[in-house]
């Protein structure tokens, strides 16, 4: 199903948490809202799924206008981060809530139920389970049953709010592993909330960017990444460094001097350069970034310098072979691979 | 032994002695002695007295009404301290301060007061009292005016139960069945309710107790008409005063066993339950 957001702004006592944000989510796509806390994420999945109303503007699944449709009516599947499983039911009734409340005109007979709720117990991998209460499960158990639950009502949509928030590190990555194989098996378009950019980049087919209330960028995992919109993309996506420089004649120059980067385009006058640690050749000569390296570590396969690159202290973090000689105050020269500009601010 | 070390926090063992003789010897008189007190009073005469005095036509007609009273009161404010506590705890809206203050205002009255409110309320010179009476309906001195006090002494038991337990419990499982295609009664029904279960029962126990006890603002609505309007309180003070030992103890140890029951069944709940059960302080 297809769902289109259209110029939805919502307020909260005046506060505005959604600020003029339209989104076509494609049909049968994994699509992640990914932004800071407080950025609007949640109050985005809530407004799609009608647990909230939004205060403008309108929401529209396929050509029909859901926006004043009840979160009934919807048909869609919310996995709640803190899973809201109910605590006085087995998992097994869990699963079948959703049809057992149905009217009797389309409620399945009680034998189809729980075959059905079995099956996707089979899904989620956690057959033999059935009896149990949710209080006797870990946390990966019970989010993989609470997707169960709302995958039960075969719901248009499907929409997770940091649906591995809670877990540890290790569990995280096999849930994302298994719920990225589970999307491509039952093709449900599907919203998950994250503020993991790593979980977005690895597990979405497109990734919409956020930022107090409003929509930086939308696009595939590598657009967004090679191609940010914004210097808070740039910034919020990956690891990036910044340097005020001029633009001259089509030269980047940083303090007066040139670096040996052509930006035949760029308009001239001051601008910011944005770059990825790891995008930078140690390259010899005058035309380059030169400085003193500052800080050195280690973190893992890589090592992590902090330069400084006088006269006017601006400090940058590149990344080098971890086996690399430089150490403190040793010189280094380079020059970033890839980057983009951005107006001053 | 394990206090025999000196602990660096706790206080001397002479000290710590002295505490718990104090407080036991203290609770022994003034809990457990009054309530021995009652049985034996009740059965100094024998068995036989005891069962006259509980079956006297007036004794029952009390404990008929007792029992009526607790009927209605309990019922209504189950219902009541539901919904208080619903909208307390899962909307936002003006006055909700209010109302909460508002709720324990039983808890800080004098019950006499409220009694007498309710006699300016419906009595001969309110507005209220003699327009009903015009239609055959009284109040004051009757079974209604006794169901109304009881009724206000008692709200806040339940809600005061229910309405930390539901704030606590936030409205996710509620949001959760409604995603997933449950209506509201369907929600309250299978969700809500087997969530506040325990708490629930915990302040109907209270609330019962309370109102087969509650005497003060009876008491001034009651008229204590005899066989009509005393409840098993009313009808023990009466008969005390009438220097009618046995029978007025025979029915207060109904009371005291209510009492006992009460304690039981809470103390169950408590140990079970405890941490769905909220600590309101009672
Ligand atoms: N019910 C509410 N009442 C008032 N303000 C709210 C309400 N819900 C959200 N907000 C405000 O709206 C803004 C966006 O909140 P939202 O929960 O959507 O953020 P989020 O992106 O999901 O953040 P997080 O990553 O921390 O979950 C926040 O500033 C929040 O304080
Ligand atoms: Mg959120």
């Amino acid at each position: 199903m297809e769902v289109r957001v259209s110029n939805v702004r919502k307020e909260f006592d005046g506060f505005a948490a959604l600020k003029d944000v339209s989104l076509d989510i494609r049909s049968g796509e994994l699509i992640a809202l990914l932004g800071p806390s407080g950025s609007g994420k949640t109050t985005l999945l809530r407004l799609i799924a009608g647990l909230e109303l939004p205060s403008q503007g309108k929401i529209f699944f396929g050509d029909m206008d859901a926006s004043e449709k009840t979160v009934q009516e919807r048909n869609i599947g919310f996995v709640f981060q803190h899973y809201a499983l109910f605590r006085h039911m087995t998992i097994l009734e869990n699963i079948s809530f959703g049809l057992k409340v149905r009217p009797r005109a389309t409620r399945p007979p009680a034998g189809e139920i729980r075959r059905r709720a079995m099956e996707l117990l089979d899904l989620v991998q956690l057959s033999g389970l059935e009896k149990r209460y949710p209080n006797q499960l870990s946390g990966g158990q019970r989010q993989r049953v609470a997707l169960a639950r709302a995958l039960a009502i075969e719901p248009g949509v499907l929409l997770l709010d940091e649906p591995f928030g809670a877990l540890d590190a290790q569990v995280r990555r096999e849930l994302r592993r298994w719920l990225r194989e589970m999307h491509d098996r039952t093709g449900h378009t599907t919203v998950f909330v994250t503020h993991d950019q790593e979980e977005a980049l690895e597990l979405s087919d497109r990734l919409c960017v956020m930022s107090q209330g409003a929509i930086e960028q939308v696009g595939t995992p590598d657009e967004v990444y090679d191609h940010p919109a914004s210097p808070f993309v740039f910034g919020f996506i990956g690891e990036s460094s910044e340097l005020p420089v001029t633009v001259e004649k089509g030269e980047l120059l940083l303090a007066g001097r040139p670096i040996g980067l052509a930006a035949p385009e760029a308009r001239p006058g001051p601008a910011r350069m944005y770059f990825r640690p790891h995008d930078v050749d140690l390259v010899e000569g005058d035309a380059t970034l030169a400085g003193v390296v500052h800080t050195s570590r280690r973190v893992g396969g890589t090592r992590r310098v902090e330069v400084d690159l006088g006269p006017a202290n601006h400090k940058v973090e590149i990344d080098l072979p971890f086996d690399h000689p430089a150490g403190e105050r040793s010189q280094l020269t380079f020059r970033p691979r890839r980057w983009q500009l951005f107006p001053s601010a | 032994m394990a206090i025999s070390r000196h602990s660096p926090i706790s206080e001397s063992l002479g000290v710590r002695i002295a505490l718990i003789v104090t407080s036991v010897l203290f609770m022994a008189l003034f809990l457990l002695l009054p309530l021995v007190a009652v049985f034996a009073e009740a059965f100094r005469s024998g068995l036989g007295p005891y069962l006259a005095g509980l079956s006297s036509p007036d004794a029952q007609a009390a404990i008929r009404l007792t029992l009526l009273v607790a009927a209605i009161a309990v019922p209504l404010n189950v219902i009541f301290g539901i919904c208080a506590s619903w909208a307390i705890a899962k909307f936002e809206f003006k006055g909700k301060a209010f109302l909460i203050t508002l709720i324990d205002l039983p808890f800080s009255v004098s019950p006499v007061i409220s009694g007498l409110v309710y006699v300016l309320l419906f009595g001969g010179g309110s507005m209220l009292g003699p327009w009903l009476k015009s239609y055959g309906i009284e109040v004051l001195f009757a079974v209604p005016g006794i169901v109304l006090a009881t009724i206000f002494v008692t709200f806040p038991f339940v809600a005061r139960e229910l309405i930390p337990l539901m704030q606590d419990q936030g409205t996710g499982d509620e949001e959760a069945a409604l995603s997933l295609g449950a209506n509201g009664w369907q929600t309250f029904w299978r969700v809500t309710l087997p969530n506040i279960k325990w708490g629930l029962l915990y302040g109907v126990l209270l609330c019962n107790a309370r109102a087969m006890g509650e005497f003060g603002a009876v008491a001034v609505v009651s008229g204590r008409i005899r066989g009509q309007t005393t409840t098993i309180p009313l009808q023990v003070e009466m008969l005390y005063n009438e220097y009618n030992a046995t029978a007025a103890f025979a029915l207060a140890s109904l009371l005291a066993m209510l009492a006992l029951v009460t304690l039981v069944l809470k103390t169950a709940l408590e140990w079970r339950f405890g941490d769905e059960i909220a600590a309101s302080g009672h």
